[in-house]
């Protein structure tokens, strides 16, 4: 067994948006290794916990700390550095190519005045390889499917090469294939490598599949986080939602389907 | 890997900014010719040469050059492929102050210090008024500029109407953009210098927020600092801008598209580039500008309007077309 480090720790968080309250004293650590999976209905502020996580927005109360020192305390630059986010949306208001756009990755390990090196391009092509967009480098992102485009955010994530990955709703616009190979390559590898993932996700099935944690986020600050085995259960589930399921086993585990 | 992709590109811009430059000290209603004026330095020629032409040469260029960062700036803050230095009214107040110091009759200098001091107005009554109390987002800080814009438009033909006819032809010259009092451009070099290099120092990072702010953030940007910084730079460069030649439109809407469909869409190559092309467009249609009609000369705007619109119409129609492909 791998050493296991905390990477984000969060101490007492309050998160509200607007007057809407997303959690109140949530407590929880990533470790190294690990994958953690968000679920919640639409508009429970999963997206908001996501960015505040990532020092995109100030919490209400309480500490955030990357790897032992406090999120505040730490530049944009040096955060980047460790933490990559996936954004649900992206804003493609001027032409690029796929390969320039993924090799954005690099930018919080580069000056402002120094160019990528062969080596940037190396990571950034292996990257393009990974997610299956070879041949699109010099496509430009403007006219990707939304499929396509999910990709190449993907693999500009991965040219990040950060310790610690949050993905929102990184299953977007994928057909099935893609769902599982990108989750494969996110959580599988990032096993193998220590890397550690907290994701957002729609499909309890994905979840019980890939996470080894999941944080369930009920509305009005309440929540429930643990290991997959004790958080995912049928009336948790059907709580969450506010939908019949039906538990069901296969070779893979259990899953749910909808009544 | 980068660079030796981008250095063709900037070395036709320069050979072109050397032979716009040689162009427009050779052109005018009087026939200069240049080698001679320069062996000849006591010459009526050398004087046209190095008190008229060098001067307006220096001063469309560093205009031009100006007009090209501020628009490249300005379409970088607002995400906007649309944006120009003009679009949140910093030209607008320049106008007011400019077309009240000709209502005065004031000479060059009051002209272009009341021209500088209503660009600064404008754009500092923007900035507090799209801050408000502590958000500033895109929508909110270009609503404001296009409002206010309009209603400097308001003042501008309200100043139009009621002044004496034999003001109005200087004033609709200032409004059209004009060089033919253009001065040794002492302040604008300086600007200029200041400028270019912290635009370029920008550009890593201009090249992250023209893919949305949150991106920007995300890969360690930070972009409250550099909203900031881009919007005062942008400011003062179109302000500079106005202050020396008046409303010459189209420059910073065009050069930076120019730039980007012929393939330089980072900014670290795009910077350097539309100072470039930027300079040399309006040294070339001021030359022109000074021949087309000669003797007479036309408001230096007009040209670049009649050359921009059907250029930038032919490119959008082009770029267009790709896209279908």
């Amino acid at each position: 067994m791998p050493e296991l480090l905390p990477l984000l720790k969060c101490t007492g968080l309050d998160i509200d948006i607007g007057n809407v309250v997303v959690t109140r004293g949530l407590e929880f650590t990533i470790e190294s290794g690990q994958c953690w999976c968000v679920l919640g209905r639409n508009g429970i502020g999963k997206t908001t916990l996501l960015h505040t996580l990532a020092g995109l927005r100030a919490s209400r109360s309480g500490s955030i700390e990357l790897n032992a020192t406090p999120l505040y305390q730490l530049s944009r630059r040096k955060v980047a550095q460790k933490l990559g986010i996936l954004l649900q949306h992206q804003e493609d208001n001027f032409p690029a190519t796929v390969a320039e756009t993924v090799l954005q990755g690099r930018h919080p390990h580069l000056h402002s005045w120094q160019w990528e090196s062969a080596e940037d391009h190396c990571i950034a092509m292996q990257a393009i390889a990974r997610l299956g967009l070879s041949g699109y480098e010099a496509r430009n992102i403007q006219t990707l499917s939304g499929g396509e485009r999910q990709r190449v955010s993907i693999a500009t994530l991965l040219a990040q090469e950060t310790e610690l990955l949050l993905l929102d709703e990184p299953t977007n616009h994928l057909d099935l294939h893609h769902r599982l190979q990108v989750l494969e390559t996110l959580v599988s590898h990032g096993r193998q490598t220590n890397r550690a993932v907290l994701m957002v996700l729609h499909d309890i099935n994905l979840a019980a599949r890939f996470a080894d944690h999941v944080l369930l986020l009920l509305g009005d600050g309440e929540s429930h986080l643990g290991k997959k085995e004790q958080i995912l259960e049928t009336t948790a589930l059907e709580r969450l939602y506010g939908h019949p399921l039906t538990r069901i086993e296969t070779p893979h585990g259990p899953a749910w389907l909808p009544q | 890997m980068h660079q030796t992709r981008t250095r063709p590109l900037l070395l036709a811009l320069s050979a072109a900014t050397l032979l716009g430059g040689w162009f427009s000290l050779n052109s005018g209603s009087v026939p200069v010719a240049v080698w001679d004026a320069i062996q000849h330095p006591q010459t009526l020629n050398a004087q046209v040469l190095w008190e008229l032409r060098l001067p307006r040469t220096l001063t469309a260029f560093i205009t031009g050059a100006l007009l090209g960062i501020a628009g490249t700036l300005m379409q970088v803050l607002l995400r906007n492929p649309l944006a120009d230095p003009y679009i949140l009214g910093v030209s607008g107040g320049a106008s007011v102050g400019a077309l009240f110091a000709i209502l005065a009759g004031a000479g060059t200098l009051l002209l272009q210090s009341s021209a500088f001091a209503g660009a600064l107005f404008s754009t500092l009554l923007v900035f507090s008024l799209a801050h408000g109390r502590g958000n500033w987002d895109t929508t909110r800080l270009l609503l404001t500029g296009v409002v206010l814009a309009a209603g400097w438009g308001a003042l501008i033909s309200l100043l139009l109407v009621t002044s004496p006819g034999t003001r109005v032809q200087g004033m609709l010259f200032w409004l059209m953009g004009d060089l033919s009092s253009a001065t040794m451009p002492l302040a604008g070099s300086l600007v200029l210098i200041l400028i270019a290099p912290l635009a370029f120092f920008l550009s890593a990072s201009l090249n992250l927020l023209a893919g949305g702010e949150l991106k920007a953030a995300s890969l360690g940007v930070a972009i409250g600092r550099l909203r900031l910084i881009i919007y005062i730079l942008a400011s003062l460069a179109t302000a500079t801008a106005v202050t020396q030649a008046g409303n010459v439109g189209f420059i910073g809407l065009i050069a930076p598209h120019m730039l980007r469909l012929a393939g330089a869409r980072d900014h670290r190559l795009l910077v350097p580039g539309v100072i470039l092309l930027g300079g040399t467009l309006l040294l070339i249609a001021d030359a022109l500008s000074r021949m087309v009609l000669a003797p007479r000369q036309l408001p230096v705007g007009i040209l670049t309007a009649l050359l921009g619109v059907p250029l930038f119409l032919y490119l959008l129609y082009r770029s267009g077309r790709t896209q279908d492909a």
